[in-house]
């Protein structure tokens, strides 16, 4: 009885370990709505590897719209100031369609490990995008490091990725370092403009590469700016339950809390600071979790005067006419408006297919060159970016920047940093529970 | 002291809904010796029973909550009889796939049908918290927590003082004895499946208030579903009860204590102790 029992929960731990959803759900997909046409048009795969199941899979299933948005426009024929849009196909590939073929980290590096190198080695895709979580990331890429293959990334921030010296990895976010940087810049004019003293700094992170990433880098700042980190917790992810965690942030009474998490870790912890009764001054989240579609979704009000940093803005919608055309024909296809990190990944998507088609090849060395020639203008792009160009060693790209939101009483995220290009007003301190 | 309080407290609320969730669980391997890998996918359908019922008829959690105990006991009785019924006899890896299809199965159709989004259930009947001195009780938790004892406490009355509760329990300590007897074990298995999917259920609904919804929830859940029935011992549901109990204060004041990356650690820790020194659990006792 005992050794079936220990036999079973083995069996347990395994299972949950390495397959959380047991199947590997690959599914091939068709880009484009043509079918088939003409006898026998050449394809241009692309892997696309997402968490599309398991804890990550809310994420993982945007990212891998995003990339099916950027299929879309690149096969067919759009009035859109983009490269490839007006086009059908991939015209130095005589017309090529792009057909992605997706597959399912479950949110698992090792399953993404093995996934990655299933598409490059069975499928034969010319290139891969992905994965979403830091940890995925640095496992999938690892996969088209050792096989030869361009690897796109397109929103996983852990500064390590790019500096591990690989030659195929490529990224268009900024990372970790540049995103915390940012926000210590904003602390110091908090305090030169409006008198705000941020001293006291707590971290919440997720105890993963993106979570230890972000945690690093606001040590580094913490002590180069000779502020106090006044507590400092790893949590996981899928916890059940925050309440000591929450309970020891409320002891430390940091004036400001910086979060690293994902999106059901960031609504737990907002739920739980609520249950304790208990509000920092400010609360920033490093994108992610926080800027999920469900953060707001599920927490509604009490989502209100939450600050995260950000690589996008809705805001852009009414500012740039780029981001309107492409959120209109975004939500015709798909019945609601871009959020999250959809643009990352339509962004991720057409700088990869334009270096492939630049590239005029299928050879990975033509397509790796073509990449590290890119110069996609700003004016082309649906980020608030000044452009996507790589940096020859480290390949990430040098033109990415952030923006601080904070989550108004509607819901909303309005642009409050920089300052001199903010939408709406910084509300400092956030109100405690008792008063909202 | 007060915050030593506060833990205690928290941890004992969140450990009654694990109790809860553990205790059909270790029913069903009680009588059957089958463990259920679907557990965390009933859960989840008990979730999102009480969540369409608020979406479609504005039900509160607290009315769905029978309701979704009867849709997730008949999901369990179902099972056992198209599905678990049909391996009775097969190797015990078998048993352990098929009740693991179940759950991939079930979760995938979650994840097809309602898609991977966080929900909640907005302005629930109980919310809020009140103060006993300086200890705060989370009301959606308490509540939680006496559905819990509630339901533990019938299924214990049904268990010791029913003939049908008797039949059960008699199935689980010798099944060949029992079918001697006259006891009719396949509807006792059938029940056993059932009860332990009504529980969960209960779980699932009390949940709602306070947690949120997703179709991969149940992965979250289950692991320590497992261990605290390996923890209070196999089959015995007050082993499930104060196993939960205890689950949620270590992971409470280890994260408190120690440092919230290493609660569960020390969870786990705990675990193999208790196993190793007394290894059918704390109250085990096959």
């Amino acid at each position: 009885m005992r050794r079936k029992w220990l036999m079973i929960l083995l069996v347990i731990v395994l299972s949950f370990s390495t397959a959380l959803m047991g199947c590997s759900s690959t599914e091939k997909a068709k880009s484009g709505d043509e079918g088939k046409t003409t006898e026998e048009v050449k394809v241009i795969k692309i892997g696309v590897i997402y968490p599309l199941t398991g804890g990550m899979a809310s994420a993982g299933q945007d990212q891998k719209v995003g990339v099916e948005m950027a299929a879309k426009i690149v096969n067919g024929s759009y009035d859109l100031d983009i490269p490839l849009a007006k086009t059908e196909g991939l015209p130095n590939f005589g017309g090529a369609k792009v057909e992605l073929v997706f597959a399912d980290t479950q949110g698992d590096p090792k399953i993404g490990l093995g996934e990655a190198e299933r598409l490059i080695e069975e499928e034969g895709v010319v290139a891969l995008i992905g994965s979403y979580a830091s940890s995925n990331t640095a496992a999938t890429s690892q996969a088209a490091e050792r096989l030869g293959v361009p690897f796109f990334n397109a929103e996983s921030t852990q500064h390590g990725l790019t500096e591990r010296g690989f030659q195929w990895f490529f990224r268009s976010i900024p990372h970790d370092f540049g995103f915390t940087q940012n926000l210590f810049r904003f602390y110091d004019e908090l305090e030169e403009k409006k008198g705000i003293k941020v001293q006291k700094i707590g971290s919440a992170y997720e105890n993963t590469q993106f979570g230890q990433g972000s945690n690093e880098a606001q040590k580094h700042f913490v002590k180069e700016s000779n502020r106090e980190m006044v507590v400092d917790i790893a949590y996981t992810a899928n916890s059940t339950d925050v309440t000591s965690e929450v309970i020891k942030i409320k002891e430390a009474k940091p004036d400001v809390l910086m979060m690293a998490s994902y999106v059901n870790d960031a609504i737990l912890f907002q739920q739980t600071l609520k249950q304790q009764n208990y509000m920092p001054a400010a609360i920033i989240g490093m994108e992610a979790g926080h800027v999920d579609k469900d953060y707001v979704g599920v927490l509604g009000k009490d989502a209100t005067h939450i600050l995260t940093s950000a690589t996008w803005s809705s805001k852009l919608i009414e500012s740039k006419p780029i981001v309107a055309k492409v959120n209109e024909m975004y939500k015709q296809e798909y019945g609601k408006a871009l959020a999250g990190y959809v643009p990352h990944a339509i962004t991720g998507g057409l700088v990869l297919m334009d270096a492939i088609n630049r590239a005029g090849s299928t050879d990975p060395e033509a397509i790796k060159q073509a990449l590290l020639e890119t110069d996609y203008p700003g004016d082309s792009l649906i980020m608030p970016w000044q452009g996507v160009k790589f940096d020859p060693e480290t390949h990430q790209n040098i033109y990415g920047s952030n923006l601080l939101l904070q989550i108004d009483e509607e819901g909303e995220y309005e642009v409050v940093w920089p300052f001199d290009v903010a939408t709406k007003e910084l509300v400092w301190p956030a109100p405690s529970w008792g008063e909202r | 002291m007060d915050i030593i309080l506060q833990i205690i407290v928290s941890g004992l609320l969140i450990g009654f809904v694990y109790s809860l969730i553990a205790i059909g669980l270790t029913l069903i391997y009680g009588v059957m010796d089958i463990v259920n890998f679907a557990h965390g996918a009933f859960l989840m359908l008990g979730m999102f029973t009480a969540y369409w019922l608020n979406q479609l008829f504005n039900f509160d959690p607290l009315l769905s909550l029978p309701i979704s105990i009867i849709a997730i006991y008949l999901l369990g009785w179902l099972s056992y009889k198209f599905v678990v019924n049909k391996v009775l006899n097969a190797p015990p890896v078998a048993q352990i796939f098929v009740t693991f299809g179940l759950m991939v199965f079930l979760e995938n159709l979650a994840l097809f049908l309602w898609s991977p989004d966080f929900r909640i259930i907005k302005d629930t009947f109980v919310s809020g918290d009140f103060n006993i001195g300086e200890i705060m009780f989370n009301i959606p938790k308490l509540i939680a927590a006496l559905g819990s004892v509630l339901i533990t406490g019938a299924i214990f009355w049904f268990m010791s003082k029913t003939r049908t509760g008797r039949a059960l329990k008699a199935t689980a300590i010798n099944r060949d004895a029992a079918k001697l007897m006259g006891i009719n074990t396949d509807k006792m298995f059938a029940l056993a499946w059932g009860i332990g999917g009504g529980a969960v259920g209960a779980a699932g609904a009390l949940l709602t208030n306070f947690y949120y919804i997703f179709p991969t929830v149940g992965a979250t859940f289950n692991l320590l579903a497992f261990v605290t029935v390996a923890l209070g011992g196999f089959g015995s549901i007050q082993g499930a009860l104060v196993a939960g109990l205890l689950i949620g204060i270590i992971e409470n004041l280890a994260g408190v204590f120690i440092g919230p990356a290493f609660k569960y650690a020390v969870v786990f820790a705990i675990f193999i102790l208790v196993i190793v020194i007394r290894p059918n659990g704390l109250m085990g006792g096959k």
